[in-house]
């Protein structure tokens, strides 16, 4: 059905309101962009490049980040770390897939949900897991704790605790670039819950406004804490598409498919990169466990069987070792080799996090003054600290 | 000397600065193509062109926020807001993003943005236009406020703020932009955090901010011709980092103090002087710390009684009178 807004005469003409596009969404990228298949993207330029090595290295990324956050979740049920904790568990295929095409110049900004981006990024598990400790050995030295990892000599700026709150720093990092005449993005992941933030409508209207490198990732996982997306979009799938309303392609990817997250990314990185565009790219995916640990999970907001309908048919890990396996890259003493080499990474964070100290009483007063803590003329001058 | 606007002084130093470091960029509502809501920008966007100045949409979350995230890959932006009421809209980006990146990431970040505007009452616009957050702003470990009360000061702090590696915000007053100083055509920068003694005296320390301290100086005058009274005037300046040895300098000299602060009295500016006085100088005190603040309501509309609901000269007098 097509509806037409009716608007007094004398205006200028508007584009009519599609309503069956709305509920249906149809990516705005022209067909020759994907250039393949769109059930192989296994042939997609960027894909049919790779060798064995680097397929089987994604698998390595993926089994990393959830052995990685196995662990950590058995120790949090422990006791042995504070606040809260985001699993990533079930989206690996999103972070490791796009952040795989990151060059020199690629800068990446997450939320909360940021264990997989930092270990895709290159952050190694020691760091990662003495941060859940609340360890002086720390990615953040103890301050940040699990949303907030930061490791920017490795171009990743967290790491972020509120809702949409790092949609225009994503967008800023891609100002920073352009300003400086750097051929290079801003990778900005979000969850479908910030799509309804106000700030990232801000940032929608200022990429395009001002043409900045920014890629938009929706990492729609179906559930904004444990509101479905039904109960809190006024329009049904109808996520990636609101950036029709700021003149910015989008697109929706597969998140099960690591071949399909890279085609689809490194479509908008060069967009941004050749024509200092923004993307918005939605990525279907699922998370297993609840929008935190804490939370009620399958008692109240989705079915066990939702949970393990998921678990059994649409892993990206399972099926990105099917793929290789068929591909013939890969065996399977091979794939448990990794994953065993993964585990024992884990285990072995998990020993360094322990061994670790807490930070020093004295550290709660670092790290809060650039100046102050290189004893700066503005950093000694007047009072920074109150209080006893 | 030449006697120059508070207005210019901040526009002579924004300048001066773009010059100096290619990495400086001014970004807001209305500050190129139309000269700056106050005209505090005027005449930069043709001087410096698009890159360096830029006219932003209405969307202070949106660009408050992108400016932190080009402040952490080394641009310093100098952002505008046209009035720091503003700002709320872009609260989370101020307090969550800019001042507590840096310690979240175990200081692996920093973000040297300066955030700008006037922040004051007296000019009748309403409670929603007409806010001081200066204390928010100095309640939140991570970031730095100053209020400038001259144009000597504007000039100063705003080119210290901007060189600053930390974000500083910046709040000037719409009723000193028209008004002039001296400013010497000589490059100076004032550091942050150290007060200016604006008038010397013996017998009560009025200690102010911003144009309370221009307040302050004109009830000086009035208790010296018709009081006998020798009133110090200790301008802060800067609101953290604080000057606290000029503060018990002036209590421990004077021995009686009154504060003199156009932010609200409850949790305001004042209120953290006054708890610093009298925990580290309790026994030079002569008399009770007293208070002139605005009055704690939401800022009135009407003119009439605006004007009194700011500390006025009046309301000062009578309470050093009160101590002397």
């Amino acid at each position: 059905m097509e509806k037409t807004i009716e608007r007094p005469s004398g205006l200028p003409e508007r584009p009519s309101l599609n309503m069956s596009k709305l509920f249906k969404p149809m990516p705005s990228v022209t067909d020759d962009e994907v250039a393949v298949d769109p059930a192989d993207y296994s042939r997609a330029e960027i894909n049919a490049s790779l060798k064995p090595k680097q397929k089987i290295g994604f698998l390595r990324e993926m089994l990393r980040i959830r052995r990685f956050e196995q662990a950590s979740l058995k120790y949090y049920n422990q006791g042995m770390m504070g606040g809260f904790l985001h699993l990533y568990i079930g989206q690996e295929a999103v972070a490791v897939g796009t952040v795989s095409l990151m060059g020199k110049n690629d800068h990446v900004i997450t939320a909360y949900r940021d264990h997989g981006h930092a270990l895709a990024v290159g952050m190694n598990m020691n760091e990662c897991m003495a941060e859940l400790f609340g360890k002086a050995t720390g990615c953040s030295r103890g301050k940040g704790g699990s949303m907030h990892y930061f490791a920017p000599d490795k171009n990743y700026w967290g790491g972020h605790g509120i809702v949409g709150g790092q949609t225009p720093l994503g967008l800023g990092l891609a100002y920073g670039l352009k300003y400086k005449g750097l051929k290079g993005c801003a990778l900005c992941f979000m969850g479908d819950g910030a799509v309804n933030q106000g700030a990232y409508h801000e940032s929608l209207n200022l990429a395009a406004l001002w043409k900045l490198p920014v890629v938009y990732i929706i990492e729609n996982n179906k559930y904004s804490m444990g509101t479905t997306l039904e109960r809190s979009s006024a329009m049904r799938n109808c996520l990636a598409e609101r950036a029709d309303g700021y003149g910015i392609v989008w697109d929706i990817a597969n998140g099960e498919d690591l071949y399909e997250v890279r085609a689809k990314t490194a479509n908008a990185m060069r967009r941004a990169h050749e024509q200092s565009l923004p993307t918005v790219l939605e990525v279907d995916t699922y998370r297993y466990y609840g929008h935190s640990v804490a939370d009620a999970n399958a008692k109240k907001y989705r079915s066990p069987e939702e949970i393990e309908r998921y678990k059994s048919h649409h892993d990206p890990i399972t099926l990105w070792k099917k793929r290789l396996l068929d591909e013939g890259v890969l065996t399977e003493t091979e794939a448990d080799s990794i994953d065993l080499a993964a585990k024992d990474e884990a285990d072995t964070a998990v020993q360094f996090a322990m061994d670790s100290d807490f930070p020093a009483p004295k550290t709660i007063f670092e790290d809060v003054y650039w100046e102050v803590d290189n004893n700066t003329e503005s950093g000694t001058t007047g009072r920074h600290f109150f209080g006893e | 000397m030449p006697l120059i606007t508070y207005r210019k002084a901040i526009n002579d130093a924004l300048a001066e600065e773009i010059i100096r470091d290619e990495n400086v960029v001014i970004i807001g509502e209305e500050v190129a193509q139309y000269n700056g809501a106050y005209k505090v920008t005027e005449g930069l966007w043709q001087r410096f062109g698009d890159k360096r100045v830029v006219d932003a949409p209405i969307s202070e979350a949106g660009f408050i926020g992108m400016g932190i995230g080009a402040s952490m890959l080394g641009i310093r932006p100098v952002m505008e807001l046209m009035f720091w009421s503003f700002a709320y809209v872009a609260w989370d980006q101020i307090i969550n993003n800019a001042g507590q990146v840096r310690y979240m990431s175990g200081g692996l970040i920093n973000c040297p943005i300066v955030i700008r505007g006037p922040a004051n009452g007296g000019t009748n616009v309403g409670a929603t236009h007409s806010h001081t957050p200066e204390n928010f702003i100095a309640n939140t470990p991570g970031l730095k406020v100053v209020c400038p009360a001259t144009a000597y000061d504007a000039k100063g702090l705003m080119k210290a703020a901007i060189r600053d590696n930390d974000p500083v915000c910046v709040m000037e007053n719409t009723l000193l932009y028209g008004e002039s100083w001296e400013v010497p055509e000589e490059e100076y920068v004032i550091p942050l955090g150290v007060a200016d003694l604006k008038r010397e005296g013996t017998d009560v320390s009025l200690i102010a901010h911003g144009r309370a301290a221009i307040t302050a100086l004109k009830a000086a005058e009035i208790l010296a011709a018709e009081h006998d009274i020798h009133a110090e005037v200790l301008d802060l300046r800067s609101i953290r980092p604080l000057d606290e040895e000029a503060i018990l300098n002036t209590v421990r000299k004077t021995h009686r103090a009154v504060l003199v602060d156009e932010n609200k009295p409850f949790c305001g500016v004042s209120a953290q002087i006054a708890a610093t006085i009298q925990e580290k100088v309790f026994d030079d005190l002569d008399a009770p710390v007293q208070r002139v603040c605005s009055l704690d309501a939401p800022a009135i509309y009407s003119p009439a009684l605006e004007n009194l609901q700011l500390p006025t000269v009046a309301r000062i007098i009578e309470k050093v009178l009160q101590i002397r």
